[in-house]
């Protein structure tokens, strides 16, 4: 099991590492002319106001949380999904007790207009 | 002879071995370096595909739009791909000012490196597999959660706030995708019993797409939104806040973000062919692993074909209407669909394989009516107001013609 | 000094170093992107200890929704510009003695009980099997399933609470 690990670490190395290499190689490779107006952010071709913040919405917020309470209870069933050949129906029940409060969940927050992209 | 012909990988592997034992250099050392031979020639093999996949998609789409693709260099234009790499290799890195310099520079290579990754764990045929990992969905999951980390840091380091809320667009919409996808996977490792990707392989005597079709529909679409193509693509339409989060990108950093985007794309379609098509199983796969290798490219060249045309035809969502895509209908219906199957397989506990993919495919079909009959149900289409009954105003001097049906005087 | 002890001298290194600036440094950006490094840092030693499934559920959860959850709140409130306070208090130096007075002390005698090389025991490669053994734990009646449906429970209250949060400061503006 090891050997698979070591090779997807040697992999992950080399993943980052060509592209970086690409990368280097084009820089060399291009000119270099630095200007301020180049260098400037880019608005459609006005000149940009203000500090690089924007306003607060609290969706992007709500929708990471959605996310990450099923993204915890994908964990608990996929060694779920692997056992199931060997389950009896009363496990499977009890799982499906699980999935279905999750959906509780979700349909509270549906009824109550929060998943709505304002 | 015939070994090499019938499996070249593992033959040109042991010759290598050989080789290296010959020289004199321990075990551990030639292990590494045989890692990192096939490391890089998995990784650069995969970037210069990149190139006759972006030549073959701008072909079909421009066949889809009556006109011919890039016919100009080379015979069917096939030199084409090559010609834009090099001028963007020559292109300049203009930097913004005030850019975070580590997360600007970063990114592109997270980007293009989180969908190399994926190639680790693919099996290309029964013996060519990088790692074949127990955990290797979650693995394949678990990677694209990197690629989306690098859009966070292309977005904030670009030092722009367009460039900053469409990388927010976009990671919104990747991380909704997430739910159903990951969910809809749930199926195949259910059916098979196993998370690694040889092991659902092995487990599929009927393919799972003819099992699951709704599943394999639902997890289809979610790697189109995953991969950021139309009709998902709001964080890179032209019209809307220019290129996205990499708008202040050129040269090759922009170039790596578009291989990645195609590439991308490729492994969703191989992960689908993996996952659902049976991946490199066919006639005589077993026996002679090149044709297994075969079979998988084709199947994969299908599902890819599929995503292309689906991208030159449709026009995109808004980002409201993909949010609410995903939470209000397809993460339910995913949910209902693992609910069901695991019920009803369970309880019908058939032992033949075909009866319970019939079994599994009625629970499909039943899902897939019951959700489309209730999207009916509580869908409104939107009343708009007739507008060509009023009569638009018309210039000074240009000849009145009056159009009797419409109303509208041009 | 064999390879997985090269590995895990510098996935700690890593780890720590990360963990340390994560703290310390000013703009909270950065802290983030650290944070998401020394999260990193956990996968690889999960992978070190045959743990792979953790290892991997450790990058989908942490760095895939919790670090991406950290990023957004990071990104959106104002004050995300460099804070003008200094990070560390001034006398970090009395906090550093007293904890590495405590960790020599915890290394003496761990190592001066005789039973504790005893307590080691093989660490089960983590293989289907294990996975396997995992998911009949879990809804076993006489394993996990009750601590299992109140872990649903518990999430299903922790989406409506932040939620109902959230909500109120959308009211507020």
């Amino acid at each position: 099991m090891l050997a698979d690990w070591t090779y997807i670490g040697i992999f992950i190395l080399v993943a980052l590492f060509v592209p970086a290499i690409a990368i280097t190689f084009a820089a060399i490779l291009s000119p270099r002319v630095p200007g301020t107006l180049k260098q400037s952010a880019y608005e459609c071709g006005m000149e940009s106001v203000g500090k690089s913040w924007i306003q607060y919405k609290s969706q992007y917020y709500i929708f990471a949380l959605v996310f990450l309470v099923f993204d915890v209870e994908i964990v608990f069933l996929y060694p779920f999904a692997i056992a199931y050949n060997q389950l009896t129906l009363f496990a499977v029940l009890e799982v499906i007790l699980f999935l279905l409060i999750l959906v509780a969940g979700l349909v509270y927050i549906w009824r109550k207009g929060e998943l709505e992209w304002a | 002879m015939q070994t090499f012909l019938s499996d070249p990988v593992t033959a040109i592997t042991i010759w290598l071995q050989t080789l290296l034992f010959s020289w004199g250099i321990p075990a551990v050392w030639v292990q590494l370096i045989m890692i990192i031979i096939g490391s890089l020639i998995v990784c650069a093999g995969a970037m210069f595909f990149v190139l006759f996949l972006i030549w073959y998609e701008r072909k079909v789409i421009g066949r889809v739009q009556d006109r011919f693709g890039p016919n100009r260099l080379g015979p069917f234009g096939i030199f084409q791909t090559i010609a834009d790499m090099l001028k963007i290799f020559t292109k300049e890195h203009i930097t913004p000012l005030g850019a975070d310099k580590i997360p600007y520079n970063l990114a592109p290579v997270l980007i293009m490196g989180a969908v190399l990754m994926m190639w680790a764990v693919i099996p290309l045929s029964k013996t060519t597999v990088g790692a074949d990992l127990d955990v290797g969905i979650l693995y394949l999951v678990a990677i694209g959660g990197l690629g989306e980390l690098g859009v966070i840091m292309a977005g904030w380091g670009s030092n722009n706030k367009y460039s900053m809320l469409a990388a927010f667009r976009a990671l919104a919409v990747l991380i909704s995708y997430e739910v159903p996808m990951v969910l809809t996977m749930l199926i195949p490792v259910m059916l098979s019993g196993s998370m690694s990707l040889n092991g659902i392989i092995a487990a599929q005597n009927v393919w799972y797409i003819a099992a699951a079709p709704l599943a394999a529909a639902i997890f289809f679409i979610s790697q189109i939104a995953e991969v950021g193509r139309a009709p998902f693509d709001v964080t890179e339409a032209e019209s809307e806040l220019v290129a996205g989060y990499n708008t202040e990108y050129s040269g090759l950093k922009f170039g790596m973000f578009y291989v990645a985007d195609f590439l991308h794309a490729f492994t969703a379609a191989l992960v689908f062919a993996v996952l659902f098509l049976g991946g490199w199983r066919g006639p005589g796969a077993e026996q002679i692993p090149i044709v297994g290798f075969f079979y998988l490219f084709l199947k994969t060249m299908l599902v890819h074909f599929v995503g292309v045309l689906i991208r030159a035809s449709v026009p995109r969502f808004r980002v409201d209407q993909m949010m609410a895509l995903n939470w209000k209908f397809f993460t339910p219906v995913s949910v209902m669909l693992v609910i069901l199957i695991s019920l009803v397989d369970k309880a019908a506990a058939l032992s033949q394989e075909i009866w319970r993919s019939l079994l599994i495919f009625a629970v499909n079909g039943v899902v897939f009516l019951v959700s489309f009959r209730l999207l009916d149900i509580f869908t409104t289409r939107k009343e708009r107001p007739s507008v060509v009954t009023r009569q638009l105003p018309v210039a000074v001097g240009a000849p009145q013609r009056r159009n009797p049906e419409s109303g509208v005087s041009s | 000094m064999s390879g997985m002890q090269i590995v895990f001298l510098v996935a700690a290194a890593i780890t720590l170093v990360s963990a340390v600036l994560v703290v310390t440094l000013r703009r909270t950006m950065s802290s983030a992107l650290l944070l998401v490094l020394t999260l990193l840092g956990v996968s690889v030693l999960f992978v070190l200890l045959q743990a792979q499934f953790f290892a991997v559920v450790q990058v989908l959860i942490y760095i895939g929704a919790v670090a991406t959850l950290i990023l957004f709140v990071v990104m959106l409130t104002r004050s995300v510009m460099d804070t003008s306070e200094p990070q560390v208090h001034k006398n970090w130096w009395l906090a550093a003695l007293v904890s590495l007075v405590v960790f020599v002390a915890l290394v003496v005698t761990l190592s001066s009980w005789q039973a504790f090389p005893q307590v080691q025991r093989a660490i089960p490669a983590d293989s289907g099997e294990n996975l396997a053994a995992l998911g009949k734990a879990l809804v076993d009646p006489n394993g996990f399933a009750l601590p299992f449906e109140v872990a649903s429970i518990l999430l299903v209250a922790t989406m409506i609470g932040a939620v109902y949060i959230a909500s109120e400061r959308k009211g507020e503006e």
